[in-house]
């Protein structure tokens, strides 16, 4: 099978069948062995045990950026290319994103109330991250408000691509400006800052978040095809009742 | 395995993370049902698409 066969909503959808259960297989795998590796993570010299909300919350922050990037990329399939699965895939990404972020934020303010002795506070990566959620709400609202999808797909497209300046600023605010934010650790020029009994663990984790975020957008995917095909056949026998 | 004096506030994180992953999950199968549902009454009323008439039409 060719990548442009996959252009035929038809064909995706055969494949995501035959994909989905391995995908799903693979992250239940990912989350056993990376659970397992949490568990027995040892606790932070500083942090204490609260270290282990990091193994939930940075996966989170890196998927509630991914999806917006995700987006971004098929906002351009749509608006260059016209892909026809482009903004069924920017559609289904936006309500995943919103949760990830969601959790992102969540979690973190939970890791912040021991730590920083505050639950929120407005600082450049909180209130950048909070922006990003308020985007993916909106990005939700615009695709509900437009009935017409392909209209609103361009529509979101362009939100979607002016709305990708925030990802940059999330991820320099740390390092632009003065934040109760820790800099970065993970992702960083001269190495990761973070000792190998933890980092592994971490990167165990971001790999099952990413599994779950894949098999979670191939899914909704197929029902967002599914979703077209009733409209298309509502629109049909609307049609046929008033004898167009 | 001692959590320390901050347990609730891990517990709670973790709690959050599955709740918001359960209901991303129900949330896609239960739209998968109920759209299931909905193609199948049209096609037991012989509503199909265009595409859907030439693949029978090929087979």
């Amino acid at each position: 099978m060719r990548l442009t066969d996959l252009a035929n909503p038809s064909r995706f959808l055969a494949l995501t069948d035959r994909i989905l259960p391995w995908l799903a297989v693979a992250t239940l795998l990912a989350f056993a062995f990376g659970i397992s590796q949490a568990y027995f993570a040892p606790d932070d010299y500083q942090q204490g045990a609260t270290v282990k909300i990091m193994f939930i919350h940075v996966p989170a922050a890196w998927l509630g950026t991914f999806a917006w990037i995700l987006m971004s990329i098929a906002g351009l399939g749509t608006l260059v290319w016209r892909h026809p699965l482009a903004d069924v895939a920017a559609k289904a990404a936006a309500p995943i994103g919103a949760a990830f972020t969601l959790m992102c934020l969540v979690t973190g303010s939970l890791w912040g109330r021991p730590m920083w002795g505050t639950y929120w506070v407005w600082d450049a990566r909180l209130t950048s991250v909070l922006v990003l959620f308020l985007m993916y709400l909106g990005v939700i609202a615009l695709w509900r408000t437009i009935e017409d999808p392909t209209r609103a797909a361009r529509v979101v497209a362009v939100l979607t691509l002016v709305g990708a300046i925030n990802i940059p600023i999330i991820k320099f605010s740390v390092d632009w400006w003065n934040t109760l934010h820790q800099p970065a650790s993970v992702l960083r020029l001269g190495g990761s800052t973070i000792h190998p009994t933890i980092l592994v663990p971490l990167i165990v984790m971001l790999i099952a978040f990413t599994l779950l975020f894949l098999a979670l957008h191939l899914a909704a995917m197929r029902n967002e095809i599914m979703r077209r095909r009733v409209r298309t056949l509502l629109i049909m026998q609307a049609d046929a009742a008033t004898g167009l | 395995m001692n959590l320390g004096p901050h347990v609730g506030f891990i517990v709670t994180a973790y709690v959050a993370a599955i709740a918001i992953v359960a209901g991303l999950v129900a949330w896609i199968v239960f739209e998968r049902r109920h759209l299931n549902r909905v193609l199948n009454e049209f096609e037991a009323h012989g509503i199909r698409r265009r595409s859907g008439r030439a693949q029978e039409d090929k087979a």
